[in-house]
């Protein structure tokens, strides 16, 4: 029965926001073939659904890992007040160079919210659609890295 | 004894039972002041209470018998998480009516460890794997086993 549990904390959000798949190097006939109707000039939207899992140990006197009165307004500052009814391609400075395909995007979600100040970002999963998701759950540790 | 018999040799399986619950609770540690409780605990202060439709999704881990084809009997384990968690935690108030969550705040990971604690010892078939418990769609706690699976009692 004495056995460590971990236990890690997940809450979702939601924004609604426009891309489009392309890069500028390669050409529009290669940009249509790689990313076929996502490369729309005009873009096209999702509602997009972020899980955010923090970890860590619970605080006996909350018994919490991280109160939701910080992780909540510290998710809407650092991402959807940025992310919420915009086109990514051209207003989150990070997609200028970037193509925001939803792996990109969860990366870029990922570094803004690892500077949580109260419990430990675990991972980031996104919903781009009911259909399709992705996680990030950080870089691989370098030792990892050099036997891939 | 044929290859495919022999324990050991099959991929192990995650089984998954779903269950839901309904109880009350509060959030209120009487070492904090009145204003620290609500300012910490905000609206999950409310001293009359509030409810959640909590669901539990319970894994347990294992290769399947070759004989039966199963992890453990599904129907074993509905009757476990019944007896230990429905039977103890549906349609009761939390802080007051549950001994095993006494002296705890009734947080979504407490309840998460404490379920984990409740069913482990149960599961002769198998590994707990992991306890989830949602108290809304849009929250839930995943209470799993540490590195080392030994140590100090969440």
């Amino acid at each position: 029965m004495s056995q460590s549990l971990k236990l890690s904390l997940t809450r979702r959000y939601r924004f609604a926001a426009s891309h489009r798949l392309y890069s500028a190097k390669f050409s529009d006939a290669e940009n249509q073939r790689l990313y076929g109707k996502c490369s729309n000039p005009y873009g096209h939207g999702h509602n997009y659904v972020v899980e955010v899992k923090i970890a860590g140990p619970v605080d006996p006197a909350t018994g919490m890992i991280a109160n939701l009165g910080e992780l909540d307004p510290f998710v809407e500052r650092e991402v959807l007040e940025a992310f919420d009814h915009k086109y990514l391609n051209e207003e989150i400075a990070e997609f200028a160079e970037t193509v925001p395909t939803t792996e990109n995007v969860c990366r870029e979600i990922y570094r803004r919210l690892k500077k949580f100040p109260a419990a430990r970002l675990e991972s980031v999963r996104i919903e781009e659609t009911s259909n399709n998701s992705f996680e990030f759950a950080g870089e691989r540790a370098e030792s990892e890295v050099q036997h891939a | 004894m044929e290859g495919k018999g022999v324990p050991g040799e099959n991929p192990m399986i995650r089984v998954t039972r779903k269950v839901e619950f309904s109880a009350a609770h509060y959030y209120h540690n009487p070492a904090f002041s009145p204003e620290e409780n609500r300012r910490i605990f905000g609206k999950c202060n409310n001293p009359h209470g509030h409810g959640h439709n909590y669901v539990l999704e319970v894994t347990v881990a294992g290769e399947p018998d070759p004989a039966t084809g199963m992890v453990l009997d599904l129907k074993e384990l509905k009757d476990v998480l019944q007896r230990e968690v429905v039977d103890r935690m549906d349609h009761r108030h939390l802080n007051y009516e549950v001994p095993e969550l006494a002296g705890k705040i009734p947080t979504c990971e407490n309840i998460a460890a404490v379920i984990w604690n409740l069913l482990e010892p149960k599961i002769k078939q198998g590994k707990l794997d992991r306890v989830r418990l949602y108290e809304s769609s849009d929250l839930f706690a995943d209470c799993t086993a540490g590195a080392n699976g030994a140590g100090a009692r969440t």
